[in-house]
């Protein structure tokens, strides 16, 4: 049976109504804490400094190494927020209160995504100029490239991360389960971004990198659309 | 509104096992509009876990669940939009004040004006004056009466509780009867599941007691307390 075009219209917008209700309270419930945020910022900053005071600048240029760096703070400093995207929902066992309103798990996937993004997105914009100071790189002309590759990578690991936060927050081990199942999905966007970065800092064109931009789009796509798909059968018990 | 049969909530062959162990085996389960029914039981008898059933918020091992004749299910956002639910748990959190919870809840329900939804529901509760504290700060009966608030927020056309009157006062237990006698005078259905019959037997019209996981009775409230009481203790076995 097909659906009328203007009750699926209502039924998108109600979705979108929701989920932006959804992120809203995220953000409201770690604006008022401040802890996942604080911390995953605290770490990022501290990563930075290990590997700024690790590395001899004689033996490899900041260049050539900077991209890693950036990608493995990127990385495990999402990791620290990540973990907070359900744990919030454990508390006076807050998650049933969800499940039991008349929510599509759609829009509650996509609620927990955009507050999870800006979670990240907060934390990268943190860490980006602290890079910067650390690794004296001039960003110059590859910052617009730069953020799109972040955003792109961002996008990726953070929908795979949610699913994952939810499927991990039900059990007793959630802080070490989440990067278990997570790091192995990370791989691809973080071969992707830290590729692309490398060359976007080295000064090559834009166009040079559109390969790897396609590549981190089309895993954004597919993740997304799958994590949305299957996110009822991780928060139905 | 109710089915065609007057009933708002349906089980039929309601199964649930946690590994091995059956916890609920074949509840058979009505509930018509105005009905309140007490749900009594030892620990362990499978009350909580029937709740969660009916709630949705666990899958049967077998059978099905029909709120107001429509299936539940994964899906059924609609459906649940009937359902309210008073667990052991708040569903609240500590980080937002009770007028931010309220108001949330509010939104996911889509009540159209969430503010003053969530206002006249802690009006009701008397927690008008705690609207801007954390339910972390509040007390324990303070907190249930804030869970109950938010259980009938969105007017639910059938509403489950777990022990709603634990930790409440005497004046307290009486403004929730009342409420509920109200509600049930406008055609809610009620699922009580108690072990202090004494709370909730001034508005239960049926009780019914779950013993491993099966009825052991379920027949209409008559009479006091006092009556029922031999009997109930003769089948739990104390």
């Amino acid at each position: 049976m097909g659906s009328c075009p203007g009750t699926t219209g209502s039924s998108v917008r109600e979705a979108i109504r929701l989920a932006l209700a959804i992120a809203a309270k995220d953000i409201r419930v770690e604006l008022r804490s401040r802890t996942a945020l604080l911390s995953a910022v605290v770490f990022a900053a501290l990563v930075l400094v290990v590997f700024n005071f690790a590395r001899d600048p004689t033996a490899i240029a900041a260049v050539d190494l900077a991209p890693s760096v950036l990608w493995v703070t990127f990385a495990l400093a999402a990791m620290v927020a990540l973990n907070r995207a359900f744990t919030i929902e454990r508390e006076n066992a807050a998650l049933d209160g969800l499940l039991l309103a008349p929510v599509p798990r759609e829009a509650l996937f996509l609620g927990k995504l955009l507050a999870n993004l800006a979670f990240v997105g907060t934390v990268e914009a943190v860490t980006l100029p602290l890079f910067v100071l650390f690794f004296n790189v001039d960003l110059g002309g590859a910052l617009p490239g730069i953020l799109g590759v972040t955003a792109l990578a961002t996008t990726g690991f953070v929908a795979v991360g949610t699913i994952f936060s939810a499927m991990a927050v039900r059990t007793r081990f959630a802080e070490l389960l989440l990067p278990v199942l997570l790091l192995p999905f990370m791989v691809p966007p973080l071969i992707g971004a830290v590729q692309a970065t490398s060359r976007l800092l080295s000064g090559r064109p834009l166009s040079e990198v559109m390969g790897w931009l396609r590549l981190l789009a089309i895993y954004d796509v597919v993740f997304v659309t799958l994590c949305m798909l299957v996110f009822s059968a991780v928060v139905d018990e | 509104m109710p089915s065609s049969d007057g009933l708002v909530l349906e089980a039929r062959g309601l199964s649930r096992s946690f590994g091995r162990v059956r916890v609920l085996r074949d509840v058979d389960l009505t509930l018509a509009a105005g009905e309140a029914l007490a749900v009594a039981g030892p620990n362990g008898a499978g009350k909580t876990t029937l709740l969660r059933l009916l709630a949705g918020l666990m899958r049967p091992s077998a059978g099905e669940i029909r709120v107001l004749g429509r299936r539940l299910t994964r899906g059924s956002g609609e459906t649940r939009r009937a359902l309210g639910l008073v667990s052991h748990q708040s569903l609240l959190y500590d980080d937002l004040t009770l007028l931010e919870n309220l108001i949330f809840a509010a939104r996911l329900y889509g009540l159209p004006h969430p503010r003053d939804a969530a206002l006249a529901a802690l009006e009701s509760a008397g927690l008008a004056g705690r609207a801007g504290e954390s339910p972390r700060r509040l007390s324990r009966g303070l907190a249930q009466r804030a869970a109950i608030a938010r259980a009938l927020l969105h007017g639910p056309r059938v509403l489950l509780m777990d022990e709603p009157f634990t930790a409440l006062d005497a004046a307290a237990a009486e403004r929730l009867r009342e409420e509920l006698r109200r509600r049930l005078a406008g055609g809610l259905g009620l699922v009580v599941v108690t072990h202090h019959l004494s709370e909730v037997w001034p508005v239960a019209n049926r009780v019914a007691v779950l013993l491993e996981g099966r009825w052991a009775s379920d027949e209409p409230r008559t009479g006091p307390l006092d009556g029922f009481l031999p009997r109930y203790h003769g089948l739990i076995g104390a």
